[in-house]
């Protein structure tokens, strides 16, 4: 199912009128294993403001006063549940069994990393559709550029951020600026890395030099029938990309086979050619 | 419940090692014992890749301030998600760089001193989520 599919619990601890609040030590725990669990969490304390009730599942604890009844309560959609006396280990399992109950999406599955356009800088210019080999990138009906299918990104790797000449692309989760939505100054712009065409990186074309790398290892292959040796050839390859880009060597080493890699990036090149046209 | 006091929304990061743990902790400790209400939310980027309404809700407010990471991350991983957050009333407390202490003072504070990068374009006229053409 894709994640945009996914539907959701959301967790209210209540602890406003008719309910007695958490000692400070048990609120922490429950609140911190909570977040931990991937649950997104509204706390209701006795001043500031928490945002509307929606029309998704909820579920909804507190240390209710006596005579009143969670299950009189609760709804279809919203049940309530009195954590009097529990464990912060027993409020996250009730919240986790509702969450299995209500096939809410189970957090955890997938590292967030996925690349945030700043709009603020993009100009465009279509160089990270035409780059990305997974699908991420898309454009919409005007043909501007969009993040279409962050799930298909590839953990850890930043490669299509170093191939923008803005510095248009952020990875908020990634280690330094400005690609992790750090300021961009002037003199990240002029630092060659941010400008590069990644290509030039290995001396050419990085699909034509991969092509050409595994061609020499399969015919390799072929005359010496040591699947090692072909392995390590395409690493070596791939070493001096991967430290330059920083992109993780996993990333580059689970790369399609050099036709596929020639395949999609015609794909990806005439995808962003047509949302070029559609500009005009 | 005053209608002046910005809305709280606190990003635990949980995907991720980009913020020290001890910043968090301290900032989501002094949250809870505040006495005040605010969402806490496990990780902002899932939910902006999830696109989660929820989002909208958060964003929807009369004034936010959030406590995550840099400022632009946090204006465009909103408008990614169709919630774009209005700059004149988000104020985005950076666990990243900031000090726990500045983290926790801004929250507690009742004013808001907005700080989202304004730039050529805001995030309501970015190109809209789901709106691929196919291309």
């Amino acid at each position: 199912m894709a994640l945009r599919d996914q539907s959701y619990l959301r967790v209210v601890l209540y602890e406003g009128n008719d309910a007695e609040p958490l000692a400070s030590e048990s609120r922490f725990d429950a609140v911190s294993r909570l977040l931990n669990q991937g649950f997104a969490l509204t706390r209701v304390g006795v001043g500031g403001r928490t945002a509307p009730a929606d029309d998704r599942p909820a579920l909804v604890l507190g240390q209710f006063r006596a005579g009143l009844e969670p299950n009189a309560l609760s709804t279809e959609n919203v049940r309530v549940k009195n954590i009097s006396g529990l464990t912060g280990e027993q409020i996250a399992g009730a919240v986790e069994s509702r969450r299995v109950e209500q096939k809410a999406v189970q957090h955890g599955g997938w590292k967030p990393w996925f690349p945030v356009i700043d709009y603020d800088r993009c100009t465009n210019c279509m160089q990270c559709l035409s780059f990305c080999l997974f699908g991420v990138y898309g454009a919409d009906r005007e043909g501007h550029i969009l993040v279409q299918s962050q799930d298909n990104c590839k953990t850890n790797c930043p490669a299509c951020s170093r191939v923008c000449p803005e510095a248009a692309i952020m990875f908020p989760k990634y280690k330094a600026g400005p690609i992790n939505g750090d300021e961009v100054k002037d003199s990240d712009l002029q630092r060659e890395k941010m400008k590069v065409d990644i290509s030039a990186l290995l001396g050419g074309d990085i699909y034509s030099m991969l092509r050409v790398r595994s061609e020499r290892a399969q015919s390799r292959f072929s005359k010496e029938r040591d699947s090692d040796k072909a392995l390590t050839e395409r690493q070596k390859c791939l070493t001096k990309l991967a430290a330059a880009g920083d992109i993780p060597p996993e990333v580059l080493m689970s790369l399609p086979s050099p036709e596929e890699i020639m395949r999609r990036a015609e794909e990806a090149k005439a995808k962003a050619q047509a949302a070029l046209a559609a500009q005009k | 419940m005053s209608s002046e006091s910005p809305g709280i929304l606190y990003c635990h990061c949980t995907y991720a090692q980009v913020i020290d743990p001890a910043v968090k902790a301290a900032v989501l400790r002094k949250l809870c014992d505040s006495g005040q209400s605010f969402e806490a939310v496990a990780d902002l980027c899932e939910m902006a890749a999830r696109q989660d309404p929820a989002l909208k809700r958060l964003a929807g407010g009369e004034t936010v301030k959030i406590a995550a990471c840099f400022p632009r991350a946090v204006k465009w991983l909103f408008a990614s998600a169709g919630a774009p957050l209005d700059p004149a009333r988000t104020e985005v407390l950076n666990m990243r760089d900031r000090p726990e202490a500045d983290v926790s003072a801004r929250l507690a504070a009742p004013d808001l001193q907005p700080n989202l990068p304004t730039g050529k374009t805001t995030a309501a006229d970015a190109p809209k989520p789901g709106a691929s053409s196919g291309h």
